[in-house]
């Protein structure tokens, strides 16, 4: 079994590489990299005109099983993943039960191999139960294969806990992702709190309740000199308190997801609740400042937190719907969109961000294009166009504010360990 | 002139011709409230459905007077989003008693953006009966009538609305309704009950009821709610009264032919002493009789010959 992927643009951000460059896979590993490959008897694929990618990893992922199969499972959210030219995902423990045990991390794997198309890696909670009062098994979850640790959905708003968490970590080689939210002051909010929300009567969520989060656990990680990731972040003030504190060493990454670059908080408007998500969309001066953090580096990684929800779920009033959105599809679309068309980066600095910086970031060796590699692959053409459809989605789930939207970048091939997982039709 | 939309969803959307056009319609309604038999045949054969997902009494009431003088067959749904519990969703409930071949919805929910997410979803009129503190509009527009009844105008006069600004609906439908037709909004409460950036919406934002009620044509008293997190938006109802109720004394500082309007019902002796809310200034009874009409151009004009 060999592929050879021919006359594409090769754009490997962990090496720099941009050139047009033939890349030949046998089994599972790439073995030439390599101007005018000619070899016979293999599998062709013609890449003229299109971006030949390390395969993307989410780094934020809620794929809903165990639990909420209905909405997603793993193999309906990696056949989604793979649309999306994702060859990694990271699914996030706030699973019915939460993945708080190294039988669950198991399942997780094991669901993966059997269902899924793509390997799936699991991230574990903090505290037991994801309640935010006792610190879990983490070193147990760690050898079962947590890549991570994090109460997504709730920050652990007890900072002893928190202060643990980090320091116990530093013997595990996985870093803690926080959720950056102070619910004592985000309360019932459903919205960024502002002149929308106050127009439209529905509760705010202030920018402070992420800021203060990030000020605590950024103090945190320099107490402990922990690694510490941020997920989805949002707001103007929080890029402040990261970009300070990376200036003063402290060792923290960031992320931000695609609909928080896209969209503001206007879009609340047409109460379509597919537009409720947390942390809420926020302005367009949120939006600039993202952008001007993604640029400098200050964030490092572009992740979808992919959340599913049923209709019956989202049909229901505003206040009352769940927060999130999917993003697995149209997430490289939405990139090239509003940070490559717009020249605020260039693809490989946008790539890197879905690539080798995720990698680096949770320890693991892959995001590169290399001889000698596994081939995870991704293969796009940047100046297509391909219209957002309920069709063209494999998520079990539909609820995207982007629906009927003309995106850039269509994906045109994944491929996961030298096999074509996904090509499009 | 005609009234285009499909719905009565809010006032922000609604042109100054629109609300004007909606006021003149409610005249002739007026007029047929005062008459020995205060009954027209005008939507005779239609249903409407008063969908209340909020407890309410007055604005339910009225809208079922509203329709039953206009000889239209009224459907009363009550709940506290019982069937929302049962598993099925807003718009479910929506459709299936569509299917039961209704011609209109009057929503009122504790959710803003209900009216809307059904009147988008559903071919039939929707009236939003007030949705969470998004807006009332058929409040707004019997207040509109009721000012323009007494003051023979709305342009140019200064209106001061004090209470719990950042939960009402009733106050937001108002600003822009006043700010449309050119009156001067004034909003007056705790800064605790003002929500962020509402001065944006062209009104002036005041802390002190002294100041806020200068000079002014018209005080809307809101009602203070009772609820949840009162402990943390003010201290007491005593501390409250001690600021914002409306006195004798207070009230003097206003214009002398000053009109005293609240959206009802009112907590006597808490906003308003109940001197001034029965006394020679009050036309809160005349907003409620208003109220009937103002309903009735609305569903006039929503299903009347259409």
């Amino acid at each position: 079994m060999s592929l050879l992927i021919k006359g594409g643009r090769v754009i490997d951000p962990a090496s720099g590489i941009d050139d047009f460059l033939d890349i030949f896979i046998q089994e599972e590993k790439i073995t030439k990299i390599s101007k005018n490959l000619h070899l016979s008897g293999s599998q062709l694929i013609e890449a003229t005109g299109k971006i030949v990618s390390p395969g993307f990893i989410d780094m934020h992922t809620h794929l809903r099983e165990p639990g909420r199969e209905d909405e997603e499972t793993i193999a309906s959210g990696t056949r989604a993943a793979v649309r999306g030219g994702f060859t990694t995902v990271c699914c996030m423990p706030n699973t019915n039960p939460p993945i708080d045990e190294p039988s669950l991390v198991k399942f997780i794997y094991e669901q993966a191999k059997l269902k899924g198309v793509i390997e799936v890696l699991p991230v574990a909670t903090i505290t037991r139960k994801r309640e935010g009062k006792n610190m879990a098994e983490l070193g147990r979850l760690r050898r079962a294969g947590a890549i991570a640790f994090s109460d997504d959905g709730d920050w652990v708003a007890d900072s002893n806990l928190m202060r643990r968490a980090l320091e116990y970590t530093k013997m595990l080689g996985a870093p803690v992702i926080s959720h950056p939210e102070d619910k004592s002051l985000s309360r019932r909010g459903v919205m960024n709190e502002g002149y929308f929300s106050t127009i439209l009567g529905l509760e705010g969520i202030p920018r402070e309740a992420e800021e203060i989060a990030v000020f605590r656990d950024l103090v945190l990680a320099r107490m402990t000199r922990s690694p510490l990731h941020l997920a989805h972040i949002s707001t103007q003030g929080a890029i402040r308190l990261i970009r300070e504190a990376k200036e003063k060493q402290i060792r923290v990454t960031a992320e931000v997801t695609p609909h928080h670059f896209t969209l503001t908080d206007e879009v609340v408007q047409n109460f379509d609740t597919n537009t409720k998500i947390n942390p809420p969309l926020r302005t367009q001066e949120d939006i600039n400042e993202i952008k001007k953090a993604l640029k400098e580096d200050v964030i490092e990684v572009i992740a979808t937190d992919h959340a599913p929800h049923s209709p019956e779920e989202k049909e229901l009033d505003y206040p009352a719907a769940p927060f999130g959105i999917i993003g697995l599809e149209t997430a490289l679309g939405l990139i090239v969109r509003e940070l490559v068309e717009t020249k605020i980066l260039t693809l490989t600095e946008a790539m890197a961000k879905l690539t080798i910086n995720p990698a680096q970031i949770l320890g693991l060796d892959r995001g590169y294009l290399r001889e000698g590699g596994t081939a995870n692959i991704t293969i796009f053409d940047p100046g297509s166009r391909w219209r957002v459809t309920d069709k063209n989605s494999s998520s079990l789930s539909k609820n995207s504010p982007f629906m009927g939207w003309e995106l850039p970048a269509r994906v045109n091939w994944t491929i996961f360990r030298g096999k074509v997982v996904y090509n499009e039709p | 002139m005609k009234y285009e939309r499909k719905d009565l969803l809010g006032i922000e959307e609604l042109s100054a011709e629109e609300i004007n056009f909606i006021l003149d319609t409610a005249v002739s309604f007026r007029e047929i409230l005062e008459r020995p038999i205060k009954k027209v045949p005008t939507l005779r054969g239609k249903t409407i459905v008063n969908l209340f997902f909020e407890p309410s009494t007055r604005t339910r009431m009225s809208f079922e007077l509203a329709a039953k003088r206009l000889n239209a067959d009224v459907l009363n749904f009550s709940t506290s989003s019982s069937s929302i519990l049962k598993g099925e969703t807003l718009l479910d409930t929506a459709r299936n008693i569509l299917a039961m071949k209704v011609d209109c919805f009057v929503i009122r929910h504790s959710a803003p953006g209900t009216p809307h997410i059904i009147a988008k979803n559903l071919s039939i009129p929707v009236i939003n009966a007030g949705d969470g503190a998004h807006e009332h509009p058929t409040q707004a527009l019997l207040d509109l009538y009721t000012i323009r009844e007494r003051k023979g105008r709305i342009k140019g006069l200064r209106i001061a609305i004090v209470g719990d600004i950042s939960r009402s609906r009733v106050a937001r439908s108002n600003i822009w309704g006043l700010s449309k037709l050119q009156a001067e909004v004034r909003l007056c409460a705790p800064p605790t009950l003002i929500p962020p950036r509402i001065e944006e919406t062209g009104t002036q934002v005041f802390f002190s009821l002294e100041k806020a009620i200068k000079n002014v044509d018209i005080i809307m008293m809101l009602r203070i709610q009772k609820e949840r997190d009162k402990g943390s938006l003010v201290p007491s109802n005593a501390e409250y009264r001690e600021f914002f109720s409306l006195t004798e004394e207070k009230i003097k500082v206003a214009k002398d032919d000053v009109l005293i309007m609240h959206p009802g019902p009112v907590n006597r002796g808490i906003e308003l002493p109940t001197a001034l809310a029965d006394g020679q200034r009050s036309i809160i009874l005349d907003q409620v009789t208003n109220g009937v009409a103002i309903r009735m151009a609305i569903l006039y004009l929503l299903l009347g010959g259409k």
